[in-house]
């Protein structure tokens, strides 16, 4: 057990539980933006989604297994942040960066995280546990979902933070994606310059994607 | 390129001790000529501090020639200067223009502690070679050249690997002063080769452990360390050992 601790407390094993719970998140904002495109379709669509979704059972297993992986990357992000800044407890009186190293996502990763987290909260609130109204489909009657969109993005406030904070999601993840696949060992000259270009074109595709939403239900007019 | 003499404004971190709490103090040297590397321009300055009969900048250096890896040096906030692949004995006064401020200071991290002015001690390399970065063999007669026969791409790769100084500016460039890169590349260039796969395992246990005994920080993949290494040691060897070290703590049996 002692051992085990031992590992899983190491430098190396830290990055890589960062880097595959982050990988599992890059999974789930692909299928949360599929999901969510089904706005796309109108709300009968998609208030029928979100209804059988919650109506699985099965979903308080995948929510649990949702919250244990964020808190499992926010945890070790902070006791990383904290390690770090330990580890050099007097600041330069100037640092530059070399321009062959770190990008602006890379160096902004702590602050990007912070300010996904905030979004995920009041994300959560704000649809989750937001107001909740009601429709019926053939006698089903289920959560109308739609609505609230609708009119939560009637609020141009609400689309520019949401815009903004996607745009936040892409940094990080333009960085993260690729470091993930570093951390676990995987680096071959052969496949670098396609794993970032992956890494550039999954963050444009998560940005575009996900601000997409808020514009299209502002666009609705409120109704 | 004929050899120009400028006038230069340094600021250079003095400290009389570890204990001590130290502060950077401006010095104005003229006359430095364009030739002069930067450590033979430090000289200058102290040539000029004794015959004040102030005490002399102290600074780390042994070859001047770029492979012993002594010149730890921050200059205006980079790594052995803003130079790529360049020691800072390398490093010389053409780069800098006529009336420059210059900013030095010593590397900072928690396991580098300053001992005077711009040294350091890094001792804690030598603790990390120590817990497992050499191969155990019997001595006695060498064996035939060619008895072990080894790819040339691999032994490109461990050459690349060992081609690494111990300078530190890797730790030193480091946001999080992360010692990774080198421990890469010490655990690299035995990983490579037939003779060192022998003990592969516990020795990325055992070098990894004592880095972070050291408190070194967290690598976040940001490879300022490979742009500042004089050597251009890659972080491909930062992967090979977080694979490595990974491999060793699911399958190792000794520990
Ligand atoms: S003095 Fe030896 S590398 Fe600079």
């Amino acid at each position: 057990m002692s051992r085990f601790y031992h590992y899983l407390n190491s430098s190396i094993m830290k990055k890589q539980i960062m880097g595959v719970t982050g990988l599992l998140l890059c999974g789930f904002l692909v299928s949360h933006l599929i999901g969510n495109c089904l706005i796309y379709f109108g709300d009968r669509a998609f208030n029928t989604y979100a209804h059988t979704l919650v109506t699985n059972p099965l979903i308080y297993v995948a929510e649990a297994i949702l919250l244990g992986i964020f808190l499992t990357h926010i945890f070790m992000a902070m006791k990383l942040t904290l390690e770090n800044k330990a580890a050099r407890p007097v600041a330069y009186a100037v640092k530059k960066p070399t321009g062959r190293g770190s990008t602006i996502a890379s160096s902004t990763m702590p602050y990007t995280g912070l300010l996904i987290l905030v979004f995920l909260i009041f994300h959560i609130l704000h649809f989750k546990f937001g107001p909740v109204y009601k429709i019926t489909y053939d006698g089903v009657e289920m959560r109308d979902l739609y609505r609230l969109l609708i009119e939560y993005f009637h609020q141009p406030l609400a689309v520019v933070w949401y815009v903004f904070c996607m745009l936040a999601l892409g940094l990080h993840v333009s960085h993260g994606f690729w470091s993930a696949f570093q951390s676990i060992g995987f680096n071959h000259p052969k496949y670098n310059a396609c794993l970032k270009n992956l890494s550039k074109v999954y963050a444009l595709l998560i940005t575009i994607g996900f601000s997409a939403l808020p514009i299209y239900c502002y666009l609705q007019g409120g109704r | 390129m004929s050899a120009k003499k400028i006038n230069i404004n340094l600021k250079i971190w003095r400290q009389v001790n570890k204990e001590a709490p130290g502060s950077m103090v401006d010095y104005r040297l003229e006359g430095v000529s364009t030739d002069s590397s930067f450590l033979e321009m430090i000289d200058q300055l102290n040539e000029q501090l004794i015959a004040k009969n102030d005490e002399p900048v102290a600074f780390d250096h042994d070859c001047r020639e770029g492979i012993c890896g002594m010149c730890s040096m921050m200059i205006n906030g980079n790594a052995h200067g803003p130079e790529k692949a360049t020691t800072t004995c390398q490093l010389h006064m053409r780069k800098f223009k006529d009336e420059d401020t210059i900013v030095v200071e010593p590397w900072r991290a928690k396991a580098f502690p300053v001992l005077k002015d711009l040294m350091v001690d890094r001792t804690a390399f030598d603790k990390i070679q120590s817990a497992g970065g050499f191969v155990s063999i019997n001595t006695g007669n060498a064996q035939d050249a060619n008895a072990i026969l080894i790819g040339q791409e691999t032994a490109e790769l461990a050459m690349d690997a060992a081609q690494c100084i111990g300078c530190g500016a890797c730790v030193a460039s480091c946001k999080n002063a992360s010692a990774m890169l080198f421990v890469g590349a010490k655990i690299s260039q035995f990983a490579l080769l037939p003779q060192g796969k022998v003990e592969a395992k516990d020795r990325a246990i055992k070098m990894v452990s004592k880095m972070d005994e050291l408190g070194f920080g967290n690598c976040t993949n940001e490879a300022e360390c490979e742009a500042s290494c004089p050597k251009e040691i890659s972080i491909s060897n930062i992967a090979r050992m977080n694979r490595e070290y990974l491999k060793s703590a699911v399958t190792g049996r000794n520990h």
